[in-house]
Protein backbone atom coordinates (compact mmCIF):
# COMPACT_ATOMS: atom_id res chain seq x y z
CA UNK A 1 0.00 0.00 0.00
CA UNK A 2 2.85 2.41 0.84
CA UNK A 3 4.78 1.39 -2.64
CA UNK A 4 1.44 2.31 -4.29
CA UNK A 5 1.03 5.41 -2.29
CA UNK A 6 4.69 6.66 -3.22
CA UNK A 7 4.88 5.44 -6.51
CA UNK A 8 1.50 6.10 -7.86
CA UNK A 9 2.33 8.81 -9.76
CA UNK A 10 5.87 7.82 -11.25
CA UNK A 11 3.69 4.24 -12.62
CA UNK A 12 1.03 6.44 -14.31
CA UNK A 13 3.33 8.40 -16.20
CA UNK A 14 5.51 5.63 -17.67
CA UNK A 15 2.64 3.83 -17.93
CA UNK A 16 1.32 6.51 -20.72
CA UNK A 17 5.29 6.46 -21.50
CA UNK A 18 5.11 2.63 -22.24
CA UNK A 19 1.63 3.13 -24.20
CA UNK A 20 2.82 5.55 -26.29
CA UNK A 21 5.79 3.76 -27.36
CA UNK A 22 3.52 0.43 -27.66
CA UNK A 23 1.78 2.22 -30.00
CA UNK A 24 4.73 4.10 -32.49
CA UNK A 25 5.96 0.76 -32.53
CA UNK A 26 2.98 -1.62 -33.61
CA UNK A 27 0.05 0.30 -35.13
CA UNK A 28 0.20 0.45 -38.74
CA UNK A 29 -1.77 3.94 -39.48
CA UNK A 30 -0.01 7.18 -39.70
CA UNK A 31 -2.61 9.03 -37.84
CA UNK A 32 -2.23 6.18 -34.78
CA UNK A 33 1.49 6.66 -34.73
CA UNK A 34 1.47 10.66 -34.41
CA UNK A 35 -1.16 10.06 -31.51
CA UNK A 36 0.81 7.78 -29.53
CA UNK A 37 3.73 10.71 -29.56
CA UNK A 38 1.09 12.91 -28.06
CA UNK A 39 0.56 10.29 -25.68
CA UNK A 40 4.18 10.08 -25.13
CA UNK A 41 4.53 13.55 -24.94
CA UNK A 42 2.60 13.57 -21.86
CA UNK A 43 3.42 10.97 -20.41
CA UNK A 44 6.72 12.67 -20.04
CA UNK A 45 5.28 15.94 -18.82
CA UNK A 46 3.55 14.45 -16.10
CA UNK A 47 6.64 12.50 -15.08
CA UNK A 48 8.31 15.40 -14.73
CA UNK A 49 5.75 17.57 -12.91
CA UNK A 50 5.72 14.82 -10.42
CA UNK A 51 9.44 15.03 -9.69
CA UNK A 52 8.95 18.43 -8.76
CA UNK A 53 5.99 17.94 -5.98
CA UNK A 54 6.95 18.61 -2.47
CA UNK A 55 4.16 16.75 0.02
CA UNK A 56 1.58 19.01 0.81
CA UNK A 57 2.84 21.85 -1.43
CA UNK A 58 0.48 24.76 -3.29
CA UNK A 59 1.10 25.59 -6.74
CA UNK A 60 4.43 28.12 -6.84
CA UNK A 61 2.06 31.39 -6.75
CA UNK A 62 1.83 33.99 -3.99
CA UNK A 63 -1.94 34.90 -4.73
CA UNK A 64 -2.53 36.01 -0.93
CA UNK A 65 -0.48 38.10 1.39
CA UNK A 66 -0.17 35.82 4.14
CA UNK A 67 1.47 32.83 2.28
CA UNK A 68 5.03 32.94 3.75
CA UNK A 69 5.57 29.60 5.36
CA UNK A 70 3.22 27.51 2.67
CA UNK A 71 5.77 24.71 1.49
CA UNK A 72 5.31 25.08 -2.60
CA UNK A 73 6.05 22.42 -4.79
CA UNK A 74 9.29 23.25 -6.98
CA UNK A 75 8.66 26.10 -9.78
CA UNK A 76 11.52 24.78 -12.15
CA UNK A 77 10.09 21.73 -13.87
CA UNK A 78 6.68 23.39 -14.23
CA UNK A 79 8.33 25.92 -16.42
CA UNK A 80 10.26 23.66 -18.15
CA UNK A 81 6.89 21.82 -18.93
CA UNK A 82 5.47 24.77 -19.99
CA UNK A 83 8.08 24.68 -22.81
CA UNK A 84 7.63 21.04 -23.32
CA UNK A 85 3.93 21.62 -23.75
CA UNK A 86 4.32 24.51 -26.57
CA UNK A 87 7.19 22.50 -28.26
CA UNK A 88 4.71 19.28 -28.24
CA UNK A 89 2.06 21.22 -29.99
CA UNK A 90 4.63 22.44 -33.00
CA UNK A 91 5.72 18.62 -33.17
CA UNK A 92 2.21 17.71 -33.67
CA UNK A 93 1.35 19.87 -36.02
CA UNK A 94 4.39 19.13 -38.41
CA UNK A 95 3.71 15.70 -38.28
CA UNK A 96 0.31 16.25 -39.24
CA UNK A 97 0.95 18.44 -42.08
CA UNK A 98 3.89 16.07 -43.56
CA UNK A 99 0.74 13.44 -42.34
CA UNK A 100 -1.61 15.60 -44.82
CA UNK A 101 0.84 15.24 -47.65
CA UNK A 102 1.52 11.63 -47.39
CA UNK A 103 -1.87 10.94 -48.03
CA UNK A 104 -2.13 13.33 -51.34
CA UNK A 105 0.49 11.62 -52.75
CA UNK A 106 -0.01 7.91 -51.73
CA UNK A 107 -3.16 8.17 -51.25
CA UNK A 108 -3.60 5.86 -48.55
CA UNK A 109 -1.93 6.26 -44.59
CA UNK A 110 -1.65 2.48 -43.84
CA UNK A 111 3.16 2.46 -43.25
CA UNK A 112 2.61 -1.13 -44.82
CA UNK A 113 1.32 -0.03 -48.31
CA UNK A 114 3.93 2.89 -48.41
CA UNK A 115 7.26 1.61 -49.97
CA UNK A 116 9.37 3.65 -48.56
CA UNK A 117 8.26 4.14 -45.01
CA UNK A 118 8.31 0.08 -44.65
CA UNK A 119 10.14 -1.43 -42.05
CA UNK B 1 5.43 -11.52 -34.19
CA UNK B 2 6.17 -7.77 -34.18
CA UNK B 3 3.88 -7.21 -31.29
CA UNK B 4 6.05 -9.64 -29.13
CA UNK B 5 9.63 -7.90 -30.12
CA UNK B 6 7.60 -5.02 -28.69
CA UNK B 7 6.60 -5.87 -25.57
CA UNK B 8 9.76 -7.74 -24.96
CA UNK B 9 11.80 -4.44 -26.21
CA UNK B 10 9.52 -2.19 -23.79
CA UNK B 11 9.45 -5.11 -20.83
CA UNK B 12 13.53 -4.19 -20.86
CA UNK B 13 13.33 -0.67 -20.89
CA UNK B 14 10.34 -0.28 -18.12
CA UNK B 15 12.99 -2.42 -16.25
CA UNK B 16 15.86 -0.14 -16.50
CA UNK B 17 13.44 2.58 -15.65
CA UNK B 18 12.07 1.11 -12.44
CA UNK B 19 15.29 0.40 -11.41
CA UNK B 20 16.16 4.22 -11.67
CA UNK B 21 13.13 5.97 -10.79
CA UNK B 22 12.87 3.71 -7.42
CA UNK B 23 15.88 5.91 -6.04
CA UNK B 24 13.61 9.24 -6.35
CA UNK B 25 11.32 9.70 -3.15
CA UNK B 26 7.91 11.17 -4.35
CA UNK B 27 7.92 14.42 -2.06
CA UNK B 28 10.79 14.89 -1.41
CA UNK B 29 12.30 18.74 -1.93
CA UNK B 30 14.74 18.51 -3.82
CA UNK B 31 16.52 20.98 -5.82
CA UNK B 32 17.72 24.18 -4.04
CA UNK B 33 17.16 26.33 -7.13
CA UNK B 34 13.26 26.30 -6.99
CA UNK B 35 13.78 27.21 -3.09
CA UNK B 36 15.86 30.26 -4.26
CA UNK B 37 13.41 31.33 -6.72
CA UNK B 38 10.42 30.86 -4.47
CA UNK B 39 12.49 32.65 -1.59
CA UNK B 40 13.72 35.69 -3.54
CA UNK B 41 11.63 35.60 -6.90
CA UNK B 42 9.38 38.27 -5.54
CA UNK B 43 12.06 40.59 -4.66
CA UNK B 44 13.67 40.19 -8.09
CA UNK B 45 11.06 40.49 -10.24
CA UNK B 46 8.24 42.03 -8.71
CA UNK B 47 5.93 38.89 -9.93
CA UNK B 48 3.92 37.05 -7.66
CA UNK B 49 3.50 33.93 -9.79
CA UNK B 50 6.82 32.50 -9.49
CA UNK B 51 6.69 30.22 -12.53
CA UNK B 52 5.71 33.03 -14.61
CA UNK B 53 9.31 34.89 -13.04
CA UNK B 54 11.45 31.60 -13.97
CA UNK B 55 10.29 31.63 -17.28
CA UNK B 56 10.33 34.91 -18.74
CA UNK B 57 12.71 36.59 -16.20
CA UNK B 58 15.34 34.01 -14.80
CA UNK B 59 15.26 31.99 -18.58
CA UNK B 60 13.79 34.10 -20.85
CA UNK B 61 16.25 33.62 -23.14
CA UNK B 62 15.15 29.89 -23.06
CA UNK B 63 12.00 30.98 -23.78
CA UNK B 64 12.70 33.14 -26.88
CA UNK B 65 14.77 29.87 -28.05
CA UNK B 66 10.71 28.34 -27.06
CA UNK B 67 9.22 30.74 -28.96
CA UNK B 68 11.64 30.42 -32.39
CA UNK B 69 10.60 26.65 -32.41
CA UNK B 70 6.90 27.48 -32.43
CA UNK B 71 7.81 29.86 -35.05
CA UNK B 72 10.00 27.33 -37.16
CA UNK B 73 7.06 24.85 -36.78
CA UNK B 74 4.43 27.30 -37.76
CA UNK B 75 6.89 28.18 -41.08
CA UNK B 76 7.45 24.50 -41.96
CA UNK B 77 3.53 23.75 -41.59
CA UNK B 78 2.95 26.39 -44.30
CA UNK B 79 5.78 25.04 -46.33
CA UNK B 80 4.92 21.79 -46.60
CA UNK B 81 1.58 22.32 -47.55
CA UNK B 82 2.11 25.53 -49.32
CA UNK B 83 1.97 23.12 -52.94
CA UNK B 84 -0.20 20.55 -52.58
CA UNK B 85 -3.10 20.69 -55.24
CA UNK B 86 -6.42 20.48 -54.54
CA UNK B 87 -7.42 17.47 -55.69
CA UNK B 88 -11.34 17.27 -55.25
CA UNK B 89 -13.50 20.52 -54.08
CA UNK B 90 -15.84 19.43 -51.58
CA UNK B 91 -19.72 21.07 -50.67
CA UNK B 92 -19.83 22.37 -47.24
CA UNK B 93 -22.81 22.99 -46.33
CA UNK B 94 -23.75 26.84 -44.38
CA UNK B 95 -24.04 26.90 -40.88
CA UNK B 96 -27.58 27.01 -39.03
CA UNK B 97 -28.71 29.70 -37.50
CA UNK B 98 -28.04 29.14 -34.21
CA UNK B 99 -24.76 27.57 -34.26
CA UNK B 100 -23.49 30.96 -36.74
CA UNK B 101 -25.40 33.52 -34.47
CA UNK B 102 -23.41 31.18 -31.19
CA UNK B 103 -20.41 31.46 -32.35
CA UNK B 104 -20.61 35.17 -33.35
CA UNK B 105 -21.68 35.63 -29.97
CA UNK B 106 -18.81 33.48 -28.14
CA UNK B 107 -16.13 34.83 -30.18
CA UNK B 108 -15.54 38.36 -28.83
CA UNK B 109 -15.94 36.79 -25.04
CA UNK B 110 -13.03 33.81 -25.46
CA UNK B 111 -10.43 36.85 -27.17
CA UNK B 112 -11.60 38.91 -23.97
CA UNK B 113 -10.52 35.45 -21.85
CA UNK B 114 -7.46 34.84 -23.55
CA UNK B 115 -6.46 38.51 -23.30
CA UNK B 116 -7.40 38.32 -19.46
CA UNK B 117 -5.46 35.53 -18.85
CA UNK B 118 -1.85 36.87 -20.88
CA UNK B 119 -2.48 40.49 -19.34
CA UNK B 120 -2.50 38.63 -15.57
CA UNK B 121 0.49 36.52 -16.01
CA UNK B 122 2.59 37.78 -13.29
CA UNK B 123 -0.24 37.83 -10.90
CA UNK B 124 -2.06 34.59 -11.29
CA UNK B 125 -2.00 30.89 -13.21
CA UNK B 126 -1.85 31.36 -17.29
CA UNK B 127 0.35 33.64 -19.12
CA UNK B 128 1.54 34.24 -22.87
CA UNK B 129 1.20 30.34 -23.66
CA UNK B 130 -1.79 29.91 -22.15
CA UNK B 131 -3.40 33.26 -23.23
CA UNK B 132 -2.16 32.50 -27.14
CA UNK B 133 -3.70 29.26 -27.27
CA UNK B 134 -7.04 30.04 -25.86
CA UNK B 135 -7.07 33.15 -28.65
CA UNK B 136 -6.09 30.76 -31.19
CA UNK B 137 -9.57 28.19 -29.85
CA UNK B 138 -11.50 31.62 -30.34
CA UNK B 139 -10.06 31.02 -34.19
CA UNK B 140 -10.93 27.71 -34.18
CA UNK B 141 -14.65 27.81 -32.87
CA UNK B 142 -15.31 30.53 -35.62
CA UNK B 143 -13.48 27.53 -38.39
CA UNK B 144 -16.23 24.98 -36.69
CA UNK B 145 -18.96 26.82 -36.21
CA UNK B 146 -19.58 29.71 -38.95
CA UNK B 147 -17.43 28.91 -41.64
CA UNK B 148 -16.09 31.18 -44.26
CA UNK B 149 -14.70 33.59 -42.14
CA UNK B 150 -11.00 33.35 -42.73
CA UNK B 151 -8.11 35.30 -41.10
CA UNK B 152 -5.94 37.38 -42.99
CA UNK B 153 -2.84 35.64 -43.65
CA UNK B 154 -0.84 38.98 -43.65
CA UNK B 155 -2.42 40.60 -40.99
CA UNK B 156 -1.29 37.50 -38.76
CA UNK B 157 1.91 37.28 -40.04
CA UNK B 158 2.33 41.30 -39.34
CA UNK B 159 1.01 40.71 -35.90
CA UNK B 160 3.60 37.41 -35.31
CA UNK B 161 6.69 39.46 -36.42
CA UNK B 162 5.70 42.73 -34.33
CA UNK B 163 4.79 40.55 -31.46
CA UNK B 164 8.34 38.91 -31.60
CA UNK B 165 10.44 41.83 -32.48
CA UNK B 166 8.57 43.40 -28.92
CA UNK B 167 10.06 40.68 -27.09
CA UNK B 168 13.67 40.95 -28.36
CA UNK B 169 14.14 44.64 -28.65
CA UNK B 170 13.01 44.74 -24.48
CA UNK B 171 15.78 41.96 -24.09
CA UNK B 172 18.32 43.70 -26.22
CA UNK B 173 17.47 47.11 -24.07
CA UNK B 174 17.49 45.30 -20.98
CA UNK B 175 21.05 43.70 -21.75
CA UNK B 176 22.01 47.42 -22.95
CA UNK B 177 20.87 48.77 -19.78
CA UNK B 178 21.89 46.53 -17.20
CA UNK B 179 24.91 44.85 -19.07
CA UNK B 180 24.87 41.29 -17.38
CA UNK B 181 22.56 39.51 -19.18
CA UNK B 182 19.45 39.41 -21.75
CA UNK B 183 15.81 40.58 -20.58
CA UNK B 184 17.15 42.95 -17.81
CA UNK B 185 14.42 44.01 -15.96
CA UNK B 186 14.90 47.49 -16.44
CA UNK B 187 11.74 48.78 -15.66
CA UNK B 188 10.30 49.38 -11.97
CA UNK B 189 8.87 46.63 -10.07
CA UNK B 190 6.12 48.33 -8.34
CA UNK B 191 3.66 47.28 -5.82
CA UNK B 192 3.55 43.47 -5.35
CA UNK B 193 -0.23 42.46 -6.34
CA UNK B 194 -1.15 45.29 -8.61
CA UNK B 195 -1.66 44.73 -12.23
CA UNK B 196 1.49 47.50 -12.89
CA UNK B 197 3.83 45.65 -11.45
CA UNK B 198 7.03 43.22 -12.14
CA UNK B 199 8.75 46.02 -15.11
CA UNK B 200 9.24 44.11 -18.33
CA UNK B 201 7.23 40.95 -17.61
CA UNK B 202 3.92 42.17 -18.36
CA UNK B 203 5.33 43.48 -21.66
CA UNK B 204 6.99 40.50 -22.44
CA UNK B 205 4.42 38.29 -22.19
CA UNK B 206 1.52 40.54 -23.95
CA UNK B 207 3.75 40.10 -26.82
CA UNK B 208 4.08 36.58 -26.64
CA UNK B 209 0.51 36.26 -26.10
CA UNK B 210 0.27 38.00 -29.41
CA UNK B 211 3.07 35.78 -31.60
CA UNK B 212 1.56 32.58 -30.23
CA UNK B 213 -2.05 33.22 -30.56
CA UNK B 214 -1.43 34.53 -34.02
CA UNK B 215 0.77 31.70 -34.78
CA UNK B 216 -1.02 28.28 -33.54
CA UNK B 217 -4.25 30.57 -35.47
CA UNK B 218 -2.25 30.23 -38.42
CA UNK B 219 -1.45 26.67 -38.56
CA UNK B 220 -4.82 25.99 -37.65
CA UNK B 221 -5.59 28.12 -40.50
CA UNK B 222 -3.23 26.03 -42.86
CA UNK B 223 -4.89 22.84 -41.87
CA UNK B 224 -8.59 23.67 -42.32
CA UNK B 225 -7.85 24.84 -45.36
CA UNK B 226 -6.33 21.45 -46.47
CA UNK B 227 -8.02 19.10 -44.94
Amino acid sequence: MNFIHNYIYYIGAFGLVFIGIYIILVKRNLIKVIIGLSILDTGINLFLISIGYISKGTAPIFSKIDMENAPMVDPVPQALVLTAIVIGVAVLALALSLAIRLYHHYGTLNLRKIKEQRW
Amino acid sequence: MRRIISLILLAVVALGIALCVIHIPFGAPKTKVGNYYIDKGREQTGATNIVTSVVVNYRGFDTLGEVTVLFVAAIGVSAVLATLKKKFQKKIEPPSLVLNAGCRFLFPLVLFFGAYIFIHGHLTPGGGFQGGAIIASAFLLTYLGCRGRRISESRSKLTESLSGLVFVLVGLIGLAIGGHYFLYNFLPKGVLHSLLSAGIIPIIYIAIGFKVGSEIAGIIDKLVEES
